[in-house]
């Protein structure tokens, strides 16, 4: 893992030191809200429905079990006993008292973490493959490029107030596993003919009102020209970005205003023009990161066989773990989606269990993915059942990785003061519906994703199955949608008509399942029979 | 009616406009007529208030109603989590939210 050096480390500390006397001022009435407002959220601080809200920014989703650890103490410590991990590998905490926000960061800044940049118009948390540096298909670690990345970005002067908020996703491998082409720049890390490696960028994506698929704008810059092709990419946006209308402020406005092409010529001519003052990053500098990310010291000659007689054991293996790059290790996934849970919502003890369990098996690493689960990146085969049993004793061994009831819920109308519905009651009524195993499993890969206001926090226009909650003359209404996908064959849902209440919204989705469960060839995906046969069937059993 | 509501600066907790004070129980609000602008005025610059505002409610048998679901849901707390609502020992409290 990355470890700070004394940059890092004083930035962050004068950072903390910095809030603290604004918070004093705010405190003493020097400030006033309007004027402390956009000070509080370069720190991550909102004020929400019911409290202040600490957004902890995550880099990539990478966590060690000591900055796991803290993160449940400070759930204990400062808030009420849990925190939600978010869609862009984040984590909120929901109860935040405003007299105490400095004495968090501080606490946070031990463990080389901050809430600097996670919210505000600005360049946003990096993410990432939740599987970086273990996925046995990827190029290489994605991570190290993605590090690089923020450390360009971190109080970059240039955008610090661009027209909106700006998201990257950095990943290396064929299977998009962060819904890369979704964010405003998505970079694969490819190899050219020549074998070398460098970046494909993606330009333009987001969800959101308009939600669009991020068009390439570059087929291959070569690594170390990346950041100065991201800085030329932000350049023409900080500059044409339409900064009076809120609603078109995004990129991807801006580029489906001009059209990819021009917008690439720009790009180009800033590019070629960054080129001439050499502001790339030395060589030295991406191997130094590199360092920080080697493999661990994987064992070798393990075994492969897996005692797979408990029958639960047996489901939660085959549902929860995939292959990784070295013999005789997986990745798994453990799921904070229990059947009629709270998606993403974890207790402090869970994530101090979590934090142990990554010491003791998975090399002291855990990640946090876009769909609201935790990872340990690198565990032995041999160990896996030790793991599991110990998963299972804290509510966390549900073996549902990306079935029906492993939905992805935002906050909404229980605790953001921007929803119009809520999403977590349905996420449990959808999950309670579904509980039975055998039915999920025969449903299949099926990603649900419920997002309480147009801001689709919950990705809901990437959902095979999405959910908007809307607001319908004061009452909560819900609108389906079906056919979206976040991975490499990113697509945008369909509206599948009328909305429906939180009751109907779930006999409509289960309709849809018969229609599925009718009509899908063999091996087929709830996804693919849906592109195959088209909405009008669904449509006939959910409205007929 | 016309009740205020708006966070406690400190702690960020949700409050409610008694006629003297601020409750942490919806209950305990008060009509405050056409006196919205000035009181909010006077509390946010004694620090006693942030980011305060106004809503409509309704006093029924079973206390202030908020009359939009999302201030009853903020009066409550997350529905998702009643054991901190204003109502921990209700189960069926959905009713009044909805
Ligand atoms: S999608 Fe809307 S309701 Fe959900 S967290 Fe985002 S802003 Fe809030």
């Amino acid at each position: 893992m990355y470890q700070y050096d004394h940059y890092d480390q004083a930035m962050v500390d004068a950072r903390v030191a910095e809030f603290r006397g604004q918070v004093e001022r705010r405190l003493s009435g020097e400030l006033t809200e309007d004027q402390f407002k956009p000070l509080r959220l370069k720190n991550g601080l909102y004020l929400q429905l019911h409290a202040y809200m600490l957004r902890v920014a995550i880099p990539y989703g990478t966590l060690s079990s000591r900055q796991m650890r803290l993160l449940g103490d400070i759930a204990d410590k400062y808030d009420r006993g849990y925190g939600h991990f978010t869609t862009r590998q984040n984590l909120q905490y929901n109860w935040i008292k405003l007299e105490q926000t400095p004495d968090i960061l501080a606490d946070l800044a031990t463990v080389e973490m901050h809430a600097i940049q996670t919210s505000g118009n600005c360049i946003r948390n990096i993410s990432s493959d939740q599987y970086a540096g273990a996925a046995a298909d990827e190029l290489v670690d994605p991570r190290p490029y993605a590090e690089l990345l923020r450390q360009w970005s971190s109080f970059h002067p240039e955008f610090d107030y661009l027209p909106r908020k700006f998201k990257f996703a950095v990943i290396a491998s064929e299977t998009d596993r962060a819904a890369m082409r979704l964010h405003d720049i998505g970079i694969q890390i490819v190899a050219n003919a020549a074998g070398e490696i460098g970046a494909k960028f993606h330009v333009g994506g987001g969800m959101g009102r308009t939600p669009m698929i991020a068009p390439v704008i570059r087929e291959f810059v070569p690594a170390l020209q990346m950041i100065s092709y991201a800085e030329a990419c932000l350049r023409v946006y900080n500059r044409y970005g339409r900064r009076d209308n809120k609603y078109k402020a995004r990129i991807k406005i801006l580029i489906h205003e001009i059209g990819a092409d021009e917008y690439r010529r720009q790009v180009e001519e800033e590019f070629a023009h960054i080129l001439t003052l050499g502001l790339e990053p030395p060589a030295a500098e991406l191997a130094r990161i590199q360092s920080f990310f080697a493999d661990p010291s994987f064992e070798a000659e393990l075994p492969e066989a897996i005692d797979r007689s408990d029958p639960d054991f047996a489901v939660w293996l085959d549902q929860n773990t995939v292959a990784h790059k070295h013999p005789g290790y997986t990745v798994v996934t453990i799921s904070l989606k229990p059947i009629g849970g709270i998606p993403g919502d974890a207790s402090a003890d869970q994530m101090r269990l979590m934090a142990d369990l990554a010491r003791d098996y998975s090399f002291d690493e855990l990640r946090v993915t876009h769909t609201q689960n935790i990872v340990l990146p690198h565990v032995k085969k041999a160990d896996l059942y030790a793991l599991w049993q110990m998963l299972e004793g804290a509510g966390l061994g549900s073996a549902n990785l990306d079935l029906i009831s492993d939905i992805i819920a935002c906050p909404g109308l229980d605790y953001c003061s921007l929803a119009n519905a809520r999403s977590i009651p349905l996420a449990q009524k959808i999950s309670a519906r579904f509980a039975d195993m055998d039915r999920q499993r025969d449903l299949g890969e099926l990603k649900v994703k419920i997002s309480g206001c147009i801001n689709a926090c919950g990705h809901h226009h990437a959902g095979h199955i999405g959910i908007l909650g809307v607001d319908r003359k004061g009452t909560e209404n819900y609108q389906l949608s079906f056919g979206g996908s976040e991975a490499a064959d990113t697509s945008l849902a369909q509206i599948t008509g009328p909305g429906f209440s939180e009751d109907g919204v779930v006999d409509a989705l289960e309709k849809a399942t018969e229609v599925y469960l009718a009509q899908r060839s063999d091996g087929e995906r709830f996804l693919d029979t849906y592109r195959r046969i088209g909405m009008a069937p669904f449509k006939e059993a959910i409205y007929g | 009616m016309k009740i205020l509501t708006g966070n406690d600066l400190k702690t960020g907790d949700v409050v409610w406009w008694d006629g003297q004070d601020w409750s942490r129980d919806v209950n305990d609000a008060v009509d405050v007529g056409a006196e919205a602008d000035a009181i909010l005025a006077r509390e946010d610059a004694a620090l006693r208030v942030n980011a305060g505002y106004a809503i409509d409610a309704q006093r029924t048998a079973d206390g202030v109603r908020p009359a939009h679901i999302k201030d009853r849901i903020r009066a409550l707390g997350p529905t998702v989590r009643l054991d901190f609502s204003l109502k921990p020992a209700d189960t069926d409290i959905s009713g009044w939210v909805l």
